[in-house]
């Protein structure tokens, strides 16, 4: 048997030796300097105070136009209803806007907040905030969920969430100290913009004495959400051991691009000293029991399931390989015979062991692994070394595999320039997927990208790209445009056929795909573009369940699935929580419980937290029905700013199937298998171009039936307009909301 | 390093000594009465002793444990989040936690119940400190 990992011998070698996890190039910046251009334009004082059963029962706003700094408050209806997180912010943001506003208009607004279970200590993966604002890619909101310290830091603070609105004529600094009682908003006309320096120097300038620094958490953009439209937010902490900031990324939707177009360079927030009882839960030992279970859990289960604390998500990559589902050459095709030279034993070398990576206290699942000693090659800090996150799963199959990329060391450098630049990993690793396709297909070539040859591979190429959009330059700020625009500008040119663009650019309401190669799971099909914001897999990651571990068999299967689980993980997003906890590790009688794809061992945890912090206890029913207020108040949402139909769940034929020659003969045998059993004809007696017709007929059928069984099950009619009947049942039957409604209803 | 051992020969495990050595930790250590809230627990079905082994110090997220120049793991109690990673990744059960304090505690081999043992089960020996382990 041939040796798979032929090649990499000198790669191993070099990193068995234990790379020195504090050996980094050393920020040059002048931080007095920096800090002697500041003019304070705003300060006002507010009364710290920690929360009691979860909440603080106030928000902070600012107006970084007026200045205006102002408590919001949280009432029992907001509690009610919107339960915090996600629900907090599109409420807020719901009231900001109008249907005609923009991403670029100054009542936008971003809003974080973290929800009222966020910022324990005891149960892993608990200090999630999100954020949300009007999408530049997709023009309706957009909800990002984040680790980092911020969240917690502000709900310690005294706040529930912060709204900012207002656009700034100045570069500013919003600076919230927790525990002095002080808001500063500053002019900054001196700071770079580039995350991993702007933390760092910011981290050192607000902390008073190295102590203080755990206390500090920064939320930063880059250089390149100066210069396209799919900016993110880093959300930082003060990693003690590495001695060192760490970035953890509010990705998806461009809420990098609203940040910067207000001319937010950060937001720091100052907390106090962290402890265990901060949220003041009515049963601390309850809290205290459930989060030791799942210590234990992970400690007695980790090595032999998911392997999260050594490897991080990206411990999949040769699962999804191995079962057909890892992108490859923008979704053409899920394996290569490369795969091994980015799969997790390479990341288990990569990846700095024996410390502790949660991007909050407690999470001993601690996925947010950090790879130390990396040598950038290219770009403004090339010779530098750096410590990068990753990369997580996303990252290698985007920034990897679906570019044809299968060098580590260039997967690590792209997902560190994307942290740094500001830019979300997810959408960059699907938009250099699609312009290396149409680079493949001659819609591209090197004049169309000014030199630039964007061949499957050419990781040098595709940091160049970056590099010319962080500088918006070039080929370089078309990309960072997304590929819905891209897709018109490229047919407005003339350079290829709008058809062949629609269905190989992975993109649906604006947002592109995530990495998972769904043509043969239509849960998945599903689970991507009958989402609210877009296509991603945080509101129904069902391929898992579907393709490998066979959960998900019937039609209604498939149906019931995409009623529950975008409504379970839409819970997670209310309460501050991260989902993987949840399934990336299970009890060892977890197959013998009932329904076991939804790990009911750990539903009950979740339930059992809920009840002890904010001591009123709710079911499994209950908990679907506080999600599905949020939920469908969304999904109205994105009808009042002009999306939210049916024909916006819609989905690129090449997430349903094989689009071209190639794709199909490369399964051949598997797509004839099913036009026999599936469809009951013969393959042998049709031409290539015959088969590949029939299976589109049949997949997009299915996919429309899928759609109408899913919006049937929501209670949504079948536009996909939620009816009067939901609305009310659900108690969201605010006026404003059944006037968004009713002209469709009628 | 030092750390605590335990004489399986000698140990009668509270048949006659009536758990002298819990009892003593939890009044003179953490000045209370109940000998569930001591840092060892002998039994004759199960003996819970710290042996120093270093694995919460690894995983410990605030960075709250470390060695002293004697090898013994302590927790710093202002820098504790009181998130038990320490208790729940004990694969000896030696971390522990008190209901009625927000941070845990554990055994710091200072040789109180090595004195209280009428048995002289106990003893505070000298061992290598081992690596720090990947966990």
């Amino acid at each position: 048997m041939s040796n798979p990992y032929a090649g990499l011998t000198d790669y191993l070698a070099f990193h068995r030796v234990e790379t020195n996890y504090q050996q980094r190039t050393e920020n040059r910046l002048d931080i007095s300097k920096l800090r002697s251009a500041h003019n304070l334009l705003k300060e006002s004082t507010f009364t710290p105070k920690l929360p009691e059963k979860g909440y603080c029962h106030r928000g902070l706003y600012i107006n970084i136009n007026t200045l205006e700094v102002k408590e919001q408050p949280v009432t029992q209806e907001m509690k009610d209803i919107f339960i915090g997180g996600r629900g907090f912010g599109l409420w807020q943001l719901w009231h900001a806007v109008t249907p005609s506003t923009k991403w670029n208009d100054p009542e936008n607004e971003i809003v974080i907040s973290p929800g009222p279970l966020s910022g324990i200590t005891q149960y892993p993966g608990s200090g999630k905030s999100i954020v949300v604002s009007i999408s530049p890619q997709t023009d309706i909101p957009i909800d990002s969920n984040v680790g980092g310290y911020f969240g917690p830091l502000l709900k310690f603070s005294g706040y529930d969430f912060l709204e900012i609105q207002g656009k700034s004529e100045k570069e500013i600094i919003i600076f919230i100290d927790g525990q002095k009682g002080i808001i500063k908003i500053e002019e900054c006309p001196l700071e770079p913009l580039d995350s991993h320096i702007l933390a760092e120097v910011l981290t050192e300038m607000y902390a008073e004495g190295e102590g203080d620094r755990t206390n500090i958490s920064v939320v930063s953009a880059g250089s390149a959400a100066d210069n396209s439209l799919i900016g993110m937010l880093n959300f930082s902490w003060f990693d003690k051991r590495r001695g060192c900031i760490r970035l953890k990324q509010a990705g998806r939707g461009g809420i990098g691009t609203v940040f910067r177009d207000k001319r937010i360079k950060a937001i720091v927030i100052r907390g106090p000293e962290v402890k265990g009882d901060h949220n003041h839960p009515v049963d601390f030992e309850t809290i205290a029991k459930t989060g030791i279970k799942l210590h234990k859990e992970l400690r007695a289960l980790d090595p032999s399931q998911c392997v999260m604390r050594r490897n991080g998500t990206a411990h999949i990559v040769e699962i999804m390989d191995a079962y057909d589902l890892l992108p490859v050459h923008n979704f053409q095709y899920g394996s290569h015979p490369e795969t091994h030279k980015i799969a997790s034993y390479i990341w288990d070398l990569r990846c700095t062991q024996r410390t502790s990576d949660g991007c909050w206290y407690g999470c001993s699942m601690s996925c947010a692994k950090g790879a130390d000693g990396l040598t950038l090659r290219t770009g403004p800090y090339k010779g530098d070394v750096v410590t990068v996150d990753g990369p997580e799963y996303e990252n290698a199959a985007g920034l990897g595999s679906n570019a044809g990329i299968f060098d580590a060391e260039a997967v690590l450098e792209l997902n560190f320039y994307c942290d740094t630049y500001g830019i979300c990993t997810i959408t960059w690793g699907t938009i250099c997927a699609f312009v290396m396709e149409c680079y493949q297909r001659g819609i591209l070539n090197k004049e169309r990208t000014g030199g630039l040859e964007l061949t499957w591979g050419n990781w040098t190429a595709d940091l160049e790209l970056m590099h010319q959009m962080a500088r918006g330059e070039g080929f370089g700020k078309i990309v960072g445009l997304g590929v819905h625009k891209m897709k018109h500008i490229f047919a407005e040119r003339g350079w290829g056929d709008p058809k062949l663009l629609d269905d190989i650019g992975m993109e649906n309401k604006g947002l592109e795909y995530s990495q998972y190669l769904s043509k043969e799971s239509l849960a998945q099909q599903g689970g991507y573009a009958m989402t609210n914001k877009g296509p991603q897999h945080d509101e129904a990651w069902l391929i898992f369940m579907d393709m490998v571990n066979k959960q998900l068999p019937t039609f209604e299967d498939k149906a019931e699935a995409l009623y529950y689980f975008p409504l379970w993980r839409t819970w997670f997003g209310l309460n501050g929580w991260c989902k993987l906890p949840w399934n990336d590790v299970s009890p060892k009688d977890n197959h013998l419980r009932h329904e076991p794809h939804k790990i009911p061992e750990h539903v009950e945890n979740y339930l059992a937290m809920h009840g002890a912090m904010l001591g009123t206890h709710i079911t499994v029913e209950d908990m679907l029905n506080q999600s599905a207020r949020v939920y469908n108040f969304q999904r109205i949402f994105n009808i009042r700013m002009g999306k939210g139909l049916r024909i916006h769940d819609r989905a690129p034929y090449r997430s349903m199937g094989p689009v071209s020659k190639e794709e199909y003969t490369s399964r051949e045998d598997r797509y004839d298998q099913q036009i026999r059993d599936e469809m009951g004809q013969d393959p042998a007696k049709m031409s290539l171009e015959e088969r590949m017709a029939l299976h589109r007929t049949w997949r997009t059928d299915r996919y429309e039936k899928l759609t109408d069984a899913v919006y049937k099950r929501r209670g949504w009619t079948s536009n996909g307009v939620p009816t009067i009947d939901r609305i009310k049942e659900l108690g969201i039957d605010f006026p404003e909301v059944l006037d968004v409604v009713k002209p469709l209803l009628s | 390093m030092k750390s605590l051992k335990i004489d399986n020969n000698k140990c009668d495990y509270g048949r006659k000594c009536n758990h002298e050595c819990e009892l003593t930790c939890a009044s003179k250590v953490f000045k209370c009465d109940d000998p569930a809230r001591a840092a060892l627990h002998i039994n004759s079905d199960q003996t819970i002793i710290c042996d120093q082994c270093g694995d919460c110090v690894v995983v410990c997220p605030a960075d709250a444990l470390s060695r002293n120049k004697q090898g013994i793991v302590l927790l710093d109690k202002k820098i504790c989040v009181g998130c038990y990673t320490c208790v729940g990744f004990c694969e000896k059960n030696a971390f522990e936690r008190n209901p009625e304090w927000v941070v845990p505690y554990k055994c710091i081999a200072c040789g109180i119940c090595v004195k209280a043992c009428p048995n002289s089960a106990l003893e505070i020996v000298e061992v290598p400190t081992p690596s720090p382990r990947i966990i």
